[in-house]
């Protein structure tokens, strides 16, 4: 009985999202929107902001509504929900900030098929109370933001030599302008990834235990 | 017609899908695995690609110049039901095709390269031919990726690679790479229309 209270304490679903299960670094999940916007820290926020709307208004949604969907077309209905809020989304920015609408492009219009937010309607939103859904979908968003502004932070810091447009460096800083081309993206990850994987593999060593699953492992070591 | 071969051109190497634009990174990354899965998944994304380019081109004309908020939303549904029409045309005219492709072809709907392609054809206001020039070419570049990267791959299994660097972040690498070897088409036309 207690595992299963853990289980669904407020902290342990809202957490799981930010690191555990974290959408882009652990599930690899969101990678599309992951590598192309993140060449800059301020777009990167933009690109998180618009996907937690999107993801906690949809999850809102999904979980006031699961008795009332069908379960023969219960992905249409989702992905029609998510498209909603998508637009909502598309036009906000558009009229806010719209040189950063114009940097991201396309890249909001397609928050729709980013198989992060489908993924949670279906594995959680539809199965749980609405407070709990919120929970969950406002943690997962969060993980995503953070992953994201993290490679934003690499790739602008080491790309351009500056942070939210401010200088960081002085003028002699010579910019690895690959960070922030289409290449960059795909390195900065890797990178991440590898670091991830050696800390765990420290913590492996260090402990020596017998070896399981590597998800329980990572949690451990983070 | 050179304008044509350069939207061609152009779609499947110097902007290519996956590598430049970061479309399609989903099956990019999950299967890569083998040359053969990589080959037929690359050829289901040209088929549906071109369908998709000839249904947003009849949508862009006919449809959302009286209500153009509505592209998102009539963008998805229109894919998905292709998907689901083409997933019951090749379940019926030829299972064997329908079995090899198992669950890689309902996955096409949530393939941002299909959305990616309908919404940069509108917004480039490309016609009918223009927008088929483009989806084969980015449907050829998709699949270059895919199977030069499966190639690839089914090498760096057998590498005596360190421990730490064994998965996803090894394969992010190889696909920096990959991409850092594209972008030397950039200079392929001066005037390649981006």
């Amino acid at each position: 009985m207690s595992a299963k209270k853990d289980k669904h304490a407020p902290s342990v679903v809202f957490g799981r999202g930010i690191w555990g299960d974290n959408p882009v670094l652990i599930q690899m999940l969101g990678l599309c929107p992951a590598l192309a916007v993140t060449n800059t820290v301020e777009n990167s926020l933009a690109m998180g902001l618009a996907t937690f709307f999107v993801l906690v208004c949809s999850s809102l949604l999904v979980s006031s509504l699961k008795s009332l969907i069908p379960g023969e077309v219960r992905i249409s209905t989702y992905i029609l929900i998510i498209a909603t809020f998508v637009t909502v989304a598309d036009m906000s920015l558009a009229a806010i900030v719209p040189e950063i609408h114009k940097a991201l492009g396309a890249f909001i219009a397609l928050i729709v098929v980013n198989c992060m937010i489908l993924g949670r309607q279906e594995a959680f939103a539809s199965k749980n109370p609405v407070g709990r859904s919120l929970l969950d979908a406002a943690g997962t968003g969060t993980g995503f933001m953070i992953a994201l502004v993290m490679m934003g932070t690499i790739r602008e810091v080491v790309g351009m030599g500056s942070f939210l447009g401010m200088p960081l460096f002085g003028p002699n800083y010579e910019p690895w302008v690959v960070m922030i081309l289409p290449p960059g993206g795909f390195l900065t990850l890797g990178g991440i990834l590898l670091f991830l994987a050696w800390r765990v593999q420290k913590k492996e060593q260090r402990s020596a235990s017998t070896p399981d699953d590597g998800a329980t492992r990572l949690e451990e070591a983070v | 017609m050179s304008e044509i071969s350069l939207i061609l051109v152009s779609a499947m190497l110097v902007n290519n899908f996956t590598l430049a634009q970061f479309l399609g990174l989903c099956p990019f990354m999950g299967v890569s695995g083998r040359v053969e899965t990589a080959l037929r998944m690359g050829m289901a994304n040209i088929f549906v690609l071109v369908l998709t380019s000839i249904c947003a081109w009849f949508l862009n004309t006919f449809v959302l110049e009286y209500a153009p908020f509505l592209q998102t939303i009539s963008f998805i549904v229109v894919i998905a039901s292709l998907v689901q029409l083409v997933e019951m045309v090749i379940k019926k005219f030829s299972p064997s095709l329908f079995r090899q492709l198992g669950i890689y072809l309902p996955l096409i709907t949530t393939n941002c390269a299909i959305l990616g392609l309908a919404l940069n054809q509108s917004n480039k206001g490309y016609d009918f031919f223009q927008g088929l020039a483009y989806a084969v070419g980015a449907g050829a570049g998709l699949t270059l990726a895919l199977v030069l990267m499966a190639s690839i791959r089914e090498e760096a299994d057998l590498a005596p690679v360190p421990r730490v660097a064994k998965g996803m972040g090894l394969v992010l690498i190889i696909a920096g790479s990959l991409s850092l070897a594209f972008m030397g088409f950039s200079g392929l036309f001066t005037t390649a229309a981006s």
